[in-house]
C-alpha cells in the first residue's frame, strides 16, 4: 500500500483508523495463512510420526540410520541412508539465511537500498544452497534405493521434506522478486511491510525445518 | 413495517450507475456481486445435487430395481454428497458471508476484494471439474465420476481398488475447492477482525457475523488437514506412494483419522452459519432482542472448539478400544450442551414476543425443531455400543439428513427469504413461500423419518437395491414420495426466486423492521454500501431511538452519548434521498478497488495445474493431458505477478 493509496483509504474511513485494530490487514492475513500452514505441515508431520518405524518393523527396509540399504546397482550399503552431518550443514545455512532476512528488513526500513538488495539476495542465496543440498540428497537417496514407493519411510520422508522444499523454492523466488523491486527503488521505507511479510514467510519456513530436522534426522 | 414495505418509490431499485454487462461480472471485485455469483452458482449445484438424489430415490423406490446400474448408483450417491456439501451448501453459506458480512459490520468491502473474486472463480472451476466425470460419455468414454463415497475410505480409493479416473476427480477436485475455501476464509476472518465500523466492538457484532467468524476459523484449520489427506491420496494414486497401501504397511486408520479430523469440523462449518442466520431471523420476527446474546456467542465458540475433539465418533466401528471410544463418546455428548443452550435461547427469544409467521420465520422455527431431532439422533450415535448397530445403516442417513437438510437447508431457505429483499430490492412472494415451506417441511419428514426405521431394521446404506422380502419396501416407497415432494417445493422456490427478481413487491430499505446495519441502507445497496461509515453504539443500531424496543436492547449502553452520531439513512422511515442513492461511488469521492480480470485468470491457472494431473488417457477419447499442468503453472505464475503489480490495488 503506497502513500497515495493509504491516503485514499484514510479518506474512505473519515475520522478513524484505517482498520479496526490499527494493524495492517495484509500482515494479519499472513499470520492467518501461517496458522493454516501449521496444520498443513502438522498433518504431514503427524503422518510421518504415525508411520515412523513401521517400514522397518514390517521388514520393508532397514532403519534410515542403519546400513543394509540396497542401492540401484543392487549392492548392499553399509551406511545409513540419512547423512546427518551433511544435512546439519544445510540446516545451518538455512537458519543463517533467517539472520540475513532480519538484516534485509532492517536496511529496508532504514531506506538503505544497496544493503537491502544485498541482504535480500543473501537470504535467497541461503535458501538456494539449502535447495541445492536437498536436490543432491534426493538424487543420492534415489540412487541408494529410497524412492517414493519403496516403503512408508520413503513416502512420508519425500512428501514431508519435498513439501518443505517447495515452500523454500517459492520463498527464494519471492525474495529475488523483492530484491529486483528494491533495486528499482520500489520498496521505500514506507513500504517495508512488503519485506516484513516476506520475512514472516521465510522465518516460518525455517521454524518448520527446525521441527522437521530433529524429528526426521536426529531422532532414531 | 407494513407501510414501509408497500412504499413503491422507484429509487430503491434504481440503478446506481454501476457498470453492467458480462465482463463487469467476470472482473468484479465487489463483495455484493461476488455474493450473488456464489448464490446463483451454488443454487444451480444444489439443483444438480438434488437431481442426483432423486435418481437415487427412484432407484430405491421398489425392490430389485434396475432403473440405474450399480456403478452409476455409486457415482450418484457419492456425487450427491460431494455436490451438496462442497458445491451447494458451503458456497451458499459463502454467498451470505460475502453479501452480508461487510454490510453487517459497516464496511465498504471485504479486506481483500480480489482474493474474494479468486475464491469464487476457483470454486466455480473446481465445481465444473468435479462434474467432468459425468460428462465423459459425451467424449465417447464411460461415466467416471467419484464413486467411493464422500469420505473416500482408503485403501478402497487407491488405484489398486478403484483403477478408473473416478477418484482422481475426487482428489484433484477437492484440492481445488479446498483452496478456494481457505482463501475465502482468511479473507472473512480479517474482514471481521479488521474492517468493523467505529464502535462495532466484537460483542456488538451481529450474531450472524460472529458465527461466520467461528466458521471461518474452522475452515482455515480443518481444510488444511483435509488438503494434506487428499494430497497423500493423490500421491498414492498418481505417484505410487504407500500412505494407504496395506501391502507396504499403510494404515487404513490413517485416512480415517485425517478425514474425520476435517470431516467433523466440516459438520459445524455447515451448521454454525445457519445458527447465526436463524439467530437474526427469530428476533426480527419476534420483535424482541436475541435472548442471551453473550451466551449465544460463547456457545457458538464452544461448539467450534469442541467440534475439534469428537472426530472419532465416526469411527466407533473400527475397534479403537475402550479408552478412545469412551473419550469420544463423552466429548460428543458434551457438545450437545452448547447446542442445547442455543436451542433454549431461540425458544427464549420467541417467548412472549410479537411473532409474525412469515416464510422466513416459519423456516427458522422448523429449523429449530428439525435440527433438534437430528441432534437427538446424534446423541444416540455418541453411545458407542448403540452406534455399532447403527453404523452404515440408514439410521445414519436419517440422522445426517435431519441435520443437513432439517438444519442447514431449512436455515438457508430462511435466510434466503429474509435477505432476498436486501439483495434484489424486491420481496419474495409470501404465498408461494408458504407453499414451498410446507412442501419442504412435510416432504423432508416423509423422506427422512422412515429412514430411522429402515436403519434399525438393518437396511445398509450405499446399496443400489434390496431384496423383496426384507420389509424395506413400504418405507422406501414412502421416502421416494417424500423426496418428490421436496423437489416440487424446490421448484416452487426456484420459480419464486426467479419471478420475484423482476416482479416482486418493492422492498424498501428495511421491510422486516430488523435491527442490524445492513437494513439501514437502500435495497439493493449502492456499490459503496455506506455513504458515510456508521458509528455504532449498540448491538441493534436500528432499534435505537425507539423507546419501546430500546429498553430491551442488551448492552445498548449510552456511555458514548456525547459522541456525535451520523447515520446515513438510519431507519426505514428515513431512506436515502433520491439524488444521493443514484450517485456513484466516484461522484461521492469514495475509493473503491477497480475491477480486475486476474482473479479469473489465476483461478483458471490453478484449475489447469491440478486438472492436468489427470494425465492418463481417458478411454482413448482424450490423450495425455499432462501438458495442461505445465500451461496451468505458467498461467498461475504470470497471473500472480500481474496481480501483485496491478495498478490501483
Amino acid at each position: 500500500m503506497d502513500h497515495a493509496h493509504a491516503a485514499e483509504a484514510h479518506a474512505a474511513h473519515p475520522g478513524h483508523l484505517d482498520t479496526t485494530t490499527g494493524l495492517d490487514s495484509r500482515k494479519m492475513a499472513f499470520w492467518g495463512f501461517i496458522g493454516s500452514e501449521c496444520l498443513l505441515f502438522g498433518s504431514l508431520i503427524a503422518t510421518y510420526m504415525g508411520y515412523k518405524g513401521k517400514s522397518e518393523f514390517l521388514g520393508m527396509g532397514p532403519y534410515p540410520h542403519d546400513g543394509g540399504w540396497k542401492n540401484r546397482a543392487g549392492e548392499v550399503m553399509n551406511h545409513g541412508i540419512l547423512d546427518i552431518p551433511l544435512t546439519t550443514i544445510s540446516t545451518f545455512i538455512l537458519l543463517m539465511s533467517s539472520v540475513a532476512m532480519v538484516l534485509a528488513l532492517n536496511y529496508t526500513q532504514r531506506g538503505d537500498r544497496k544493503n537491502s538488495v544485498l541482504w535480500l539476495l543473501m537470504t535467497a542465496l541461503g535458501g538456494s544452497i539449502f535447495l541445492g543440498f536437498q536436490v543432491y540428497e534426493f538424487t543420492h537417496f534415489y540412487n541408494e534405493g529410497l524412492t517414493l514407493s519403496s516403503n512408508l519411510f520413503g513416502s512420508t520422508f519425500f512428501l514431508l521434506t519435498g513439501f518443505h522444499g517447495a515452500h523454500v523454492t517459492v520463498g527464494v523466488i519471492y525474495l529475488i522478486t523483492l530484491a529486483v523491486m528494491a533495486q528499482r527503488g520500489l520498496i521505500p521505507p514506507a513500504k517495508a511491510l512488503n519485506v516484513e511479510i516476506a520475512g514472516l514467510y521465510w522465518h516460518f519456513v525455517d521454524v518448520i525445518w527446525i521441527v522437521i530436522f530433529p524429528l526426521v534426522y536426529l531422532i532414531k | 413495517m407494513a407501510s414501509t414495505a408497500t412504499v413503491a418509490t422507484p429509487h430503491h431499485v434504481a440503478a446506481h450507475k454501476a457498470p453492467t454487462g458480462i465482463w463487469s461480472w467476470i472482473t468484479t471485485v465487489d463483495h455484493k456481486r461476488i455474493g450473488i455469483l456464489y448464490g446463483v452458482t451454488s443454487f444451480l449445484f444444489f439443483l444438480v445435487g438434488g437431481l442426483e438424489a432423486i435418481l437415487v430415490r427412484i432407484q430405491l423406490a421398489v425392490p430389485n430395481n434396475d432403473f440405474i446400474s450399480a456403478e452409476l448408483y455409486n457415482q450418484l450417491f457419492t456425487m450427491h454428497a460431494l455436490t451438496m456439501i462442497f458445491l451447494a451448501l458451503m458456497p451458499l453459506t459463502a454467498a451470505f458471508f460475502n453479501y452480508l458480512v461487510p454490510l453487517q459490520i459497516g464496511a465498504r468491502d471485504v479486506a481483500f476484494p480480489r482474493l474474494n473474486a479468486l475464491s469464487y472463480w476457483i470454486f466455480l472451476f473446481g465445481g465444473i471439474f468435479f462434474n467432468i466425470g459425468f460428462l465423459l460419455p459425451l467424449f465417447g468414454g464411460e461415466s467416471q465420476a467419484p464413486n467411493a463415497g464422500w469420505f473416500a475410505y482408503a485403501p478402497i480409493t487407491t488405484r489398486t481398488y478403484t483403477p478408473g479416473l473416478n477418484m482422481d476427480f475426487y482428489v484433484l477436485g477437492l484440492q481445488i475447492v479446498g483452496l478456494s475455501s481457505i482463501i475465502a476464509s482468511l479473507n472473512f476472518i480479517i474482514t471481521i477482525i479488521n474492517l468493523r465500523a467505529p464502535g462495532m466492538r466484537l460483542m456488538r457484532m451481529p450474531i450472524f457475523t460472529w458465527m461466520v467468524l467461528v466458521t471461518n476459523v474452522l475452515i482455515v484449520t480443518a481444510m488444511a488437514v483435509f488438503t494434506i489427506a487428499v494430497t497423500e491420496l493423490m500421491f498414492d494414486r498418481m505417484f505410487g506412494t504407500n500412505f494407504f497401501n496395506p501391502a507396504k504397511g499403510g494404515d487404513p486408520m490413517m485416512w480415517q483419522h485425517l478425514f474425520w479430523i476435517f470431516g467433523h469440523p466440516e459438520v459445524y462449518i455447515l451448521i454454525l452459519p445457519i445458527m447465526g442466520m436463524v439467530s437474526e431471523v427469530l428476533p426480527t420476527f419476534s420483535r424482541k432482542p436475541l435472548f442471551g446474546y453473550n451466551v449465544m456467542v460463547f456457545s457458538g465458540i464452544l461448539i467450534g472448539w469442541l467440534g475439534w475433539g469428537v472426530w472419532s465418533h465416526h469411527m466407533f466401528a473400527t475397534g479403537m478400544g475402550p479408552i478412545a471410544d469412551t473419550f469420544f463418546a463423552l466429548s460428543t455428548m458434551l457438545i450437545a450442551i452448547p447446542t442445547g443452550i442455543k436451542i433454549f435461547n431461540w425458544l427464549g427469544t420467541m417467548w412472549g414476543g410479537a411473532i409474525r409467521f412469515t416464510t422466513a420465520m416459519n423456516f427458522s422455527i422448523a429449523f429449530i425443531a428439525m435440527f433438534t431431532l437430528g441432534g437427538i439422533s446424534g446423541v444416540m450415535h455418541s453411545v458407542a455400543p448403540a452406534d455399532l448397530q447403527q453404523t452404515d445403516t440408514y439410521f445414519v442417513v436419517a440422522h445426517l439428513h435431519y441435520v443437513f437438510f432439517g438444519g442447514t437447508v431449512l436455515g438457508l431457505w430462511s435466510g434466503m427469504y429474509y435477505w432476498y429483499p436486501k439483495v434484489f430490492g424486491r420481496m419474495l412472494d409470501e404465498r408461494l413461500g408458504h407453499v414451498h415451506f410446507w412442501l419442504t417441511l412435510i416432504g423432508m419428514n416423509v423422506t427422512f423419518f422412515p429412514m430411522h426405521f429402515l436403519g434399525l431394521f438393518g437396511m445398509p446404506r450405499r446399496i443400489f437395491t434390496y431384496a423383496d422380502n426384507l420389509g424395506f419396501n413400504e418405507m422406501n416407497m414412502l421416502a421416494t414420495v417424500g423426496s418428490l415432494m421436496i423437489s416440487l417445493g424446490t421448484l416452487v422456490f426456484a420459480f419464486n426466486l426467479f419471478t420475484a427478481w423482476k416482479r416482486g413487491r418493492v422492498a424498501g430499505p428495511n421491510p422486516w423492521g430488523a435491527s442490524t446495519l445492513e437494513w439501514s441502507i437502500p435495497s439493493p445497496p449502492p456499490e459503496y454500501n455506506f455513504r458515510e461509515l456508521p458509528v455504532v453504539r449498540s448491538r441493534m443500531p436500528l432499534w435505537e431511538g425507539d423507546p419501546t424496543k430500546e429498553a430491551a436492547i442488551p448492552h445498548g449502553r449510552h456511555e458514548e452519548d456525547t459522541q456525535t452520531v451520523s447515520f446515513a439513512g438510519k431507519t426505514a422511515e428515513m431512506p436515502f434521498p433520491d439524488d444521493e442513492s443514484k450517485m456513484s461511488a466516484h461522484d461521492l469521492g469514495i475509493h473503491l478497488p477497480p475491477p480486475s480480470y486476474w482473479p479469473v485468470v489465476l483461478a483458471a491457472g490453478i484449475t489447469l495445474t491440478f486438472g492436468g494431473l489427470i494425465f492418463r488417457p481417458l478411454d482413448g477419447a482424450l490423450h495425455n493431458l499432462w501438458y495442461v499442468s505445465i500451461l496451468g503453472v505458467v498461467l498461475t505464475a504470470v497471473s500472480i505477478y500481474s496481480w501483485a503489480f496491478e495498478p490501483g490495488h
